[in-house]
């Protein structure tokens, strides 16, 4: 072992000492010649040499060929850097594995459980017995078993999204066995009390090696509204210098699709522990964020999760009649405005004028009456989800609004006046506050002495009443009264919301029912007191690694708990649905801090990254193949081979060079060359095409045809085409071939999606397609005939305009011959192109309409075209065309409609030109 | 396909065809270098340029007669034009494989070379009025642009035996003869022709064109040297001994060639393909006495 390298065969590298002999022997073998063209030969002709010493291979060859040969060797002795060290004395007891498994773990959980199997790998290899101990989840107890069966559960020990409470550390030192044993601790770095005295334990049994990440742990706390924005604090364990960190702000957007809302940078300075950060968001966008999320961190402490405190709640007041001016302590609204503003946004405005803005809480002060049409959209937004909160008054008070029937609005019928106690003009005391009942939202509220009513407006007495009630006086009256509408309620407070009436809006009292009854967000999380009683359902909770999952299956936890107890097997951290709104339990509290763990220095403590074995025994041995494969080119260089102008000399350095570029290259540049030279040859001369349908007689009568056209073409035309060719749709490129003759066969297989792109792109480019089903003689155009029903099945993907018979002035009657029919092998007239535009007028005095535009993508015909054109090697034709004289006439015609098309393809439509008509007009005789 | 073949060699004709502008357009190019010289011969004679006009003598048929000067007085005149005479120049060029040969990319072939000077120097003298072409029988001398042509169709083909023999056939006496090869065959060819030449009255241009690496001879180590075709090959263990011997061979057959020329009155040069063709061309046109004879 030499340092980080050590030798599975170290005896091998004896071999090394054979290298001087072999340079010796290498050096006296001398090069090739070198061949080398001369003129000058034959004045060399008869001159020997002086004398025949051999030169020397150069010694750059043979360093390259030593290299070859040592690595070779030491590839062989089978080098491994980073070997694991064979133990010195391998302990045989017990095995106790104490992770801290909070959190905090969960960032390099991999990293841990990648050592933890090695580790319990080895001591399975030594026959230990094993136990896990996690901190977080004493209460397992401890029990040790042989370190492979520990193995296959490393999958069950996965962090849990809490750290040890302060009694565990004892509860865990109770549960340990009475033997002694070693113990290793997974760390997850973050100092907490209790640590010291578990490790004093266990140091008592046996040898303890703790691992822990050298990396620093970082946190998220959970955001704090500040104002119009959201303040956020990132903590981390340790100092790493400055170090930015991402945010990413979680939510849905307005189609509810999860996303990230915003990234937010937070800078930690060097040597500060925490980063904070201004969040800037609008109202909009804060109501709809889900959580905050240190972006790259596995882990439930990087996670703070939002809840409603982050959502400002819009309200709008309407006031019944403004107070006079100056009078602001009297105003129905005065008090209502200082609870809420601190923490919600207000909407002024007229009622009709707020319900289209849609705001979380509407609240009428001493309104008595609504317009039908006010009440109406009331009713309905109250429906939806609203939240109405009345307060009585004077108004109300004197109003018949409820009285005989139950208002809509109105949770309640109310009695008409109203009655004022321990008035001047009473008797009796003012009342107090009853204590608020067990089931009513401001169960456990404590309510101040000096809360009196001296005036309200009294409930009717109802069968329902009881149930509406959810505060009352000390005498049972009805003080605040609540019924469900629809998703919505409607609250009355049968007081005023100013001082009139009652204390209760000068008392903090008044503020907490606010916000019991959600009409207040609570900027700060509520107090565990005000909370105490309440059930809170988790709904969604989180796991160590910062996932979320649904809760739905957790029991529900104590309003009180919720915010005071540790977090823990009971109360997870998530977010807890109560009656009206949500709270969120992140990981970290708002205050919390972060330390690195210390250890004594009697610990060992050791970092997670064990550096793998790494066999390097291949990679020489391809290192020597690389430089005997650079021997042979550097050879072949030193011989004159390498580049040489006879060809039997350059073979061997051509097959290297294919071999290498083959290698290299892989298969496909073969082809694409090939297709490169296939792709010159058809772009050099006008080259015909036929489909290859797979029909091998069909196919080779098409190409009969096309030669046949192609030859017809050269004798008679300035096209001089070359042989024509097939194409394969599936394979071959199209854009070359001015025309593609396709006969249709009924058994021809579909082509792919590519292959119909290709060929739509082919017809967008000016490409034409002729489609010939060679069935005229038994069917005209259309789905009688299966080749016909074939055509529509393949062009219906195709890209082809609207088609018309071709019409008596179409530029295919006279693109080179004056002609009218189209016969090939068959005389039908049927043959169809891309319809003229529908504006085409013919001009008066013009034989053709003027269709200028476009060359028609296809020509539909069944006539077997290529059957007349077709000839074989000696220009005989293959295939009879009708009888006698008529049939070679028809087989003319035939190749002059062969003629026409190409022309047609190549010259497009300047026949159609009115330039032309004239001298088309002289040839016609008119 | 029948028609497939005639295509083809016609879109390799049309390749091959591609070829001459550019060797032509440096033979123009190299030979507007040269200011040509009048070359009339200053007396009457058979021409195109007017001389003068002398009065009708005993013998004139009266088609010789110039009407309109003679009606300006009471005798009557012949109009009279310079004698001008052209005079042959048979080429030939060694297009065998041999002349296929440069040691470094930046001067061309000897070949190459060679034929630029063929082209360039029938340019100037068909500039001249003078007919050019071929020695043999192939191409025999003609005057005009087409012939430029021809030429440069000629020059476009290869031989290929390794070395060249000048072509001695059918010379036309009394012409000038410009054979432009590297002379590394056998000299005894160069020699019949030489003779041959030399009775024919015809008299001309040796120009030996060479490789600076034939000069140079800058080889080492072990060689097999083989001529450029293939059919000869000489090995040597250790090339840069046989510098000194080869050079004195070559030396030897430079030597030979300038005697053989002296003898039979040729002029010899030798012109390596590293130096500027131009200089070249000058001594070509300069030793054909300015083209004129």
């Amino acid at each position: 072992m030499i340092g980080a390298l050590g030798f599975s065969a170290p005896w091998l590298l004896a071999a090394l000492v054979a290298l001087p002999v072999l340079w010796i022997i290498l050096r006296a073998v001398p090069p090739a010649p070198v061949r080398r063209r001369f003129p000058g030969v034959a004045l060399l002709l008869g001159l020997t040499d002086s004398d025949s010493v051999a030169d020397r291979t150069p010694w750059w060859l043979m360093l390259l060929r030593m290299l070859a040969v040592a690595a070779m060797i030491i590839g062989l002795a089978g080098p491994v850097l980073n070997p694991r060290s064979p133990d010195a004395a391998p302990s045989r007891a017990p095995l106790l594995v104490v992770l801290d498994a909070t959190w905090a773990s969960a960032a390099d959980w991999t990293a841990q459980s990648a050592l933890l199997e090695d580790i319990l790998d080895e001591a399975a290899r030594d026959g230990r017995r094993a136990a896990y101990l996690r901190l977080t989840d004493v209460a397992q107890g401890v029990r040790f078993a042989p370190a492979a069966d520990l193995k296959r559960r490393i999958g069950s020990m996965v962090p849990l999204p809490w750290t040890p409470q302060t009694g565990d550390a004892e509860a865990a030192i109770a549960a340990l066995p009475d033997e002694d044993f070693d113990s290793i601790w997974m760390s997850d770095g973050l100092d907490r009390a209790g640590r010291a005295v578990l490790l004093a334990a266990l140091e008592a049994r046996g040898e303890v090696t703790v691992y822990q990440s050298a990396g620093e742990v970082l946190g998220l706390t959970p955001a704090v509204p500040n104002g119009a924005g959201v303040s956020l604090r990132a903590l981390r364990s340790g100092d790493e210098g400055m170090r930015e960190v991402s945010v990413a702000v979680h939510g849905f957007d307005p189609a509810g699709n999860p996303q990230i809302l915003a990234r937010v940078p937070m800078v930690f300075e060097s040597g500060a522990m925490e980063a904070e950060a201004e969040l800037s968001l609008p109202s909009e966008l804060r109501a709809r964020v889900t959580r905050f999320e240190i972006e790259g961190q596995r882990s439930a402490g990087a996670v703070g999760l939002s809840d409603d405190s982050l959502h400002r709640r819009e309200i709008a007041i309407i006031g019944g009649g403004r107070a006079r001016e100056g009078m602001e302590l009297l105003s129905p609204r005065h008090y209502l405005d200082r609870a809420l503003e601190p923490s919600a946004d207000m909407i002024e405005g007229d009622l009709v004028d707020v319900l289209p803005a849609n705001p979380d809480v509407i609240i009428l002060a001493d309104v008595a009456t609504l317009a039908a049409a006010e009440a109406a959209e009331l009713t309905a937004w109250v429906e939806r989800g609203g939240l109405l909160l009345r307060f009585a008054g004077p108004r109300l008070a004197s109003s018949d609004v409820s009285r005989d029937t139950e208002d809509p609005l109105m949770p309640v019928r109310l009695r008409a006046g109203g009655r004022a106690v321990g008035g001047a003009m009473s008797w009796g005391e003012p009342k107090t506050l009853a204590p608020f009942s067990d089931d009513s939202p401001f169960a456990g509220l404590d309510i101040p002495e000096d809360v009196t009513v001296s005036a309200q407006v009294l409930a009717q007495p109802d069968p329902e009443l009881a149930a509406r009630v959810i505060a009352a006086l000390g005498d049972g009256t009805p003080l605040v009264t609540r019924k469900s509408l629809g998703a919505g309620q409607v609250i009355l407070f049968h007081v005023t919301a100013n001082a009139d009436w009652s204390t209760l809006p000068l008392t903090g009292l008044f503020v907490e029912m606010l916000e019991r009854l959600a009409v207040l967000s609570a900027m700060a999380a509520p107090e565990a007191e005000i909370l105490a009683g309440t059930t809170w359902q988790p709904v969604q909770v989180l796991d160590a690694f910062g996932r979320i999952s649904n809760a739905a299956t957790l029991a529900g936890v104590d309003g009180a708990d919720l915010m005071a107890a540790p977090l823990g097997r009971d109360l997870h951290p998530g977010i807890y649905e109560g009656a009206d709104r949500r709270i969120a339990r992140s990981v970290l509290p708002r205050d919390a801090a972060l330390e690195a763990a210390t250890w004594p220095a009697t610990a060992t403590v050791i970092g997670l990254a064990r550096r793998p074995a790494v066999p390097l025994g291949g990679w020489l041995l391809a290192l020597a193949l690389l430089a005997l494969a650079a021997d042979v080119v550097a050879s072949l260089a030193v011989s004159g081979r390498l580049i040489s102008a006879r060809p039997r000399m350059g073979k061997a350095a051509v097959i290297l060079g294919a071999l290498a570029v083959s290698a290299v290259m892989g298969g496909p540049h073969a082809a694409r060359a090939q297709d490169d030279i296939a792709a010159i040859d058809a772009s050099a001369e006008i080259v015909l095409a036929h489909v290859i349908t797979g029909d091998r007689g069909i196919d080779a009568t098409a190409r009969a045809g096309l030669l046949g056209l192609s030859e017809t073409l050269y004798f008679r035309t300035s096209v001089e085409p070359a042989p024509p060719r097939g194409v394969d749709l599936e394979a071959d490129e199209l854009a070359f071939y001015p025309l593609l003759y396709w006969p249709v066969t009924s058994v021809q297989s579909q082509p792919s999606d590519a292959a119909y792109a290709r060929l739509n792109r082919y017809l967008r480019a000016g490409g034409m397609i002729v489609f010939d089903t060679r069935d005229a003689d038994i069917a005209r155009y259309g789905s009688a005939s299966p080749t016909g029903r074939k055509l529509q099945q393949l062009a219906a993907p195709l890209d082809i305009p609207p088609l018309e018979p071709l019409p008596g002035d179409h530029v295919l009657t006279r693109a080179f011959y004056l002609l009218q029919d189209f016969p090939g092998r068959w005389a039908s007239r049927e043959v169809w192109v891309e319809a003229a535009p529908a504006d085409a007028e013919k001009i008066e005095g013009m034989p053709f309409r003027n269709l200028n535009d476009g060359v028609s993508p296809v020509v539909i015909g069944g006539n077997d075209w290529a059957a007349a054109w077709a000839i074989d090697e000696n220009g005989a034709p293959l295939y009879p065309v009708g009888r006698g004289f008529a049939g070679e006439r028809q087989r003319e015609l035939a190749h002059r409609f062969g003629v026409n098309l190409v022309m047609y393809v190549l010259t497009g439509n300047y026949k159609s030109d009115q330039v032309h008509v004239p001298a088309l007009l002289d040839r016609l005789g008119q | 396909m029948s028609d497939a073949v005639p295509q083809m060699l016609r879109a390799r004709a049309e390749t091959e065809a591609a070829r001459f502008p550019p060797l032509l357009a440096r033979a123009e190019q190299l030979a507007g270098t040269v200011l040509l010289g009048d070359h009339g011969r200053r007396r009457a004679g058979m021409g195109d340029d007017f001389w003068q006009y002398r009065p009708e003598q005993q013998g004139d048929s009266t088609r010789m007669i110039d009407w309109r000067r003679s009606a300006r007085g009471d005798e009557r005149f012949v109009r009279e034009r310079e004698w001008q005479i052209a005079q042959s120049l048979m080429l030939w060029i060694d297009q065998a494989a041999s002349m296929q040969f440069t040691s470094a990319d930046d001067h061309p072939e000897k070949i190459d070379r060679a034929r630029v000077l063929a082209l360039a120097i029938a340019v100037l003298l068909v500039r001249g009025g003078e007919r050019v072409g071929l020695t043999g029988t192939l191409l025999p001398p003609r005057r005009g642009k087409n012939q430029i042509w021809r030429l440069a169709e000629f020059f476009s083909q290869v031989d290929a035996e390794d070395f060249g023999v000048p072509e001695s056939r059918a010379m036309i006496p009394n012409a000038r003869a410009v054979f432009i090869s590297d002379f590394m065959g056998d000299v005894s060819g160069v020699k019949t022709a030489l003779t041959k030449a030399a009775d024919r009255g015809v008299r001309g241009v040796l120009l030996q064109v060479l490789d600076p690496a034939e000069e140079a001879f800058p080889y080492r180590g072990r060689t097999i040297f083989e001529s450029i075709g293939g059919t000869v090959a000489h090995e040597t263990l250790k090339a840069g001994d046989l510098r000194g011997r080869y050079l004195e061979r070559l030396a030897a057959r430079k030597s030979e060639l300038a005697d053989l020329c002296a003898l039979t009155g040729w002029q010899f040069r030798t012109h390596h393909t590293s130096d500027s063709a131009q200089a070249a061309l000058l001594w070509l046109y300069r030793a054909l006495d300015r083209g004129a004879v």
